[in-house]
């Protein structure tokens, strides 16, 4: 039911900032932004909620609700949405919402229409707390990808149009996209806190792995490919400092890093095999 | 390296150090280690051929040429691995002592070209006693910023202040963590095995089977399994806790008694870690049944191996068939009085699937299932555990430092002139430019407001 409510805040959110690219009108801008707030409390509410629940369930024993598929979703749009919001009270850029929200809202569709939401007991391997610190630094890494991706995506529509205007200020719906070096900036700043938080994730990840099976690394293919997604952004941060690689090669690569986050937590699941075992 | 006059040794030095060689390698290792998560790590041509259809000879050829079945221990991957901390090393080696050298001897006197560099700076003339000019000066840096060293000079003064010097380093701790990491790996590859143990309930061993030997090898102490069992969430079948009850002694002394064993809470003796990691039945279970006979009352408690008959009262017979679901269901042949055989299921307790209702001659219901176990534990001895996780804290450390700190400095310098002192107050950040302008343009709205009062 609530989650009911999540999905159709972020849709209303996406909706509302799809329009104000089209009609510039503030008062819809404010209820993009309204819309991501309520969806983004209704989220929180309704996890605390089945966190509740899972101490009611016949023979339950009380668990966080990070530990299937359909949770883990939940969150993902939860960290992207909670990534937005810092990114917009600092930045005050209304318009990238039309390129992020909807990220969350995909999420949330999935999620509603496609998973399965019943709250199962946890299996041994998953009662530990490295469990908890793991999924959510991870997912908080995933979020501010997604919110750099977004960006990076406006940034390459931007960018042609930009030169070739030579410095007049664009109209229509360009003109309303931030310019393209602030782009640049919130894309640098959404993976300077992704890339910290997805090393925490690694290693709070090898600290369980090494508590449960007596390894910390064993290239599983989760593990390889999140190690994977790790040396791309190392990669962008790197080209960044001392090379200069800003503007358009830097958004691809972000977009890059994206996508392989994006495998990462569900290619790898539904594509190869391994320990992490969500999909199945 | 276009410059030929470059000698080749420098060349070399060049090469590891850049940071073109980092950016490539590290894209490399990203692309290459796809290969392995494809490919299933430890399988064989032949049986990824059959399960996915692949071209055998592809599949061979890659085994063959890349080592594909075992690519992260591969001598080329291993060797981008290594190359990776080359070029660490030796970036460090050149940098290090630079940063050193401007952490700590800082520009008191800074020249004109350098102050006119700086986009932060903002320049006045006050009037008033030289004296009581350098103290506010003094006081200001002191309360806005940080204490100043004060260097006089040509008759000018000037003040330095500084914030955050030791955040340069950030970078290196960083760097030099991903090297700690790495020696800790290699301490466990070469001190380090992978083993497993498998002990029936109530028996000890004091040898492990190592994978790296492929073959047994003592522990030195033993270990006996007290017990094991598996517990299920209420009314389901869904394992809550596999837990073994484990006795490890040494010389003939106990030294950890009855310790529980489960997953995600290993027990650690000597360096060397037991993980709960699987259980096998050892022979054939036995149940605990009761029966009431209907017509008498009476009540008998049969404990029934698995296979085996027992008489009922009254004449009849009982014989467990068969069993599923870790002995949750039984199922019973039952010979009746009237000598009729019949297929009776009878289940666990916490189901709440009782058998009264069948309305048969006898009633049965199950009142245990005994199993003797071996508990599966997979060993492990790491010395470079340790070293691994001191350098993962290192790296968040360090990542930090490097990300979210900046060595901030601020000069003011004072120049005695014809209408007055003149103040020129400079500043720069070695990162987040952008952050430090908001601050520093606060910063210099008030030396001018403290300055001119
Ligand atoms: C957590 C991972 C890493 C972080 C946070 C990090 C951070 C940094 C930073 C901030 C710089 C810029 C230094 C400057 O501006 O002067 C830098 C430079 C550099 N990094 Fe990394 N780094 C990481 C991993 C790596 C790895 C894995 C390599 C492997 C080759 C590497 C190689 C280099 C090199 C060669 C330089 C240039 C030399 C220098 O400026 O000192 N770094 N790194």
């Amino acid at each position: 039911m609530l989650f009911n409510i999540v999905t159709i805040a972020f849709f209303a959110s996406m909706v509302a900032f799809i329009i104000y690219l089209a009609t510039r009108s503030e008062v819809v801008a404010l209820i993009g932004n309204v819309g991501a707030w309520v969806g983004f409390v209704a989220s929180t509410a309704a996890m605390g909620l089945r966190w509740y629940e899972s101490y009611h369930i016949p023979g339950g024993y009380g668990r966080i609700p990070l530990t299937n598929l359909y949770e883990s979703i939940v969150f993902f749009a939860w960290s992207i949405i909670l990534i937005y919001l810092i990114v917009d009270i600092k930045y005050k850029q209304r318009a990238i919402g039309a390129f992020i929200v909807p990220f969350a809202f995909m999420g949330m569709i999935w999620a509603q229409l496609g998973l399965d939401k019943s709250i199962e007991p946890l299996v041994p391997a998953l009662q530990s707390n490295w469990l908890t610190y793991h999924v959510i630094t991870c997912f908080l890494g995933y979020g501010a990808f997604a919110v750099a991706c977004g960006v990076s995506i406006m940034y390459l529509i931007k960018i042609g149009p930009e030169e070739r205007s030579k410095g007049t200020p664009l109209t229509g719906l360009l003109g309303m996209f931030p310019p393209s070096r602030v782009l640049d900036d919130i894309n640098y700043k959404s993976i300077m806190i992704g890339f910290p938080l997805l090393t925490l994730g690694i290693i709070t990840g090898a600290a369980w792995a090494n508590y449960a099976w007596g390894t910390y690394w064993s290239w599983d293919p989760k593990e390889t490919w999140s190690l994977i997604v790790w040396f791309v952004y190392a990669a962008f941060l790197h080209a960044r400092f001392t090379r200069g690689w800003v503007g358009r090669r830097a958004a691809w690569l972000s977009i890059i890093g994206f996508a392989a986050t994006i495998f990462c937590y569900l290619g790898v699941n539904l594509l190869l095999s391994g320990l992490h075992s969500y999909g199945s | 390296m276009n410059d030929n006059q470059q000698n080749p040794i420098d060349a070399i030095w060049d090469f590891f150090c850049s940071l073109k060689l980092s950016i490539t390698t590290l894209i490399l290792l990203a692309t290459t280690s796809i290969i392995g998560t494809v490919i299933e790590q430890g399988s064989t041509p032949e049986a990824m051929a059959q399960k996915h259809g692949w071209n055998l000879g592809l599949m061979q050829f890659l085994d063959k040429s890349i080592d594909a079945f075992n690519m992260y221990h591969s001598w080329w991957f291993i060797g981008l691995l290594g190359l990776f901390a080359v070029n660490l090393i030796c970036c460090s080696i050149k940098r290090l002592p630079r940063v050193w050298y401007t952490v700590k001897n800082p520009v008191l006197v800074p020249e004109e070209k350098m102050l006119q560099a700086f986009s932060n700076s903002e320049e006045l003339t006050v009037k008033g006693d030289e004296s009581a000019i350098k103290e506010k000066v003094n006081a200001f840096l002191t309360s806005h910023f940080a204490a100043a060293t004060v260097t006089e000079k040509d008759g000018k003064t000037y003040y330095y202040a500084e914030k955050g010097a030791w955040s340069r380093f950030g970078v290196y701790v960083t760097h030099l963590s991903i090297l700690i990491i790495f020696i800790g790996a290699l301490m466990g590859s070469f001190w380090g095995y992978k083993g497993y143990v498998s002990i029936p309930e109530g028996s000890e061993t004091d040898r492990v089977y190592r994978r790296d030997k492929q073959a047994e090898a003592p522990l030195g102490f033993t270990v006996r399994c007290e017990s094991f069992s598996v517990s299920y969430y209420e009314g389901t079948r869904r394992p809550r806790e596999f837990k073994s009850v484990l006795t490890v002694s040494e010389n003939g002394q106990v030294v950890i008694k009855d310790r529980k064993v489960i997953v995600n809470e290993p027990l650690t003796y000597n360096g060397i870690v037991f993980y709960q990691s699987s259980y096998n039945p050892i022979g054939d279970p036995s149940f605990g049944l009761q029966v009431k006979e209907r017509a008498s009352g009476q009540v008998i408690d049969l404990r029934v191996p698995f296979g085996a008959t027992r008489p009922l009262p009254g004449g009849g017979s009982v014989r467990v068939e068969n069993y599923g679901d870790n002995g949750m269901i039984v199922r019973l042949g039952v010979t009746g009085t009237d000598g009729q055989r019949r297929i009776v299921d009878i289940y666990d307790p916490s189901t709440n699937i009782s058998d009264e209702r069948r309305g048969g001659e006898y009633i049965f219901t199950h009142t245990g299932f005994f199993q003797r176990y071996a508990t599966g534990l997979q060993v492990a001895k790491d010395p470079g555990v340790e070293v691994v996780w001191l350098g993962c804290f290192l790296m968040v450390i360090g990542t930090m430092v490097a990300f979210f700190m900046s060595h901030r400095r601020i000069w003011v310098v004072l120049t005695p002139g014809s209408k007055g002192m003149n103040l020129r107050i400079a500043g720069n950040a070695n990162r987040n430019q952008p952050g430090f302008e908001i601050g520093f343009d606060e910063l210099k709205k008030a030396f001018k407001n403290e300055m001119s009062s």
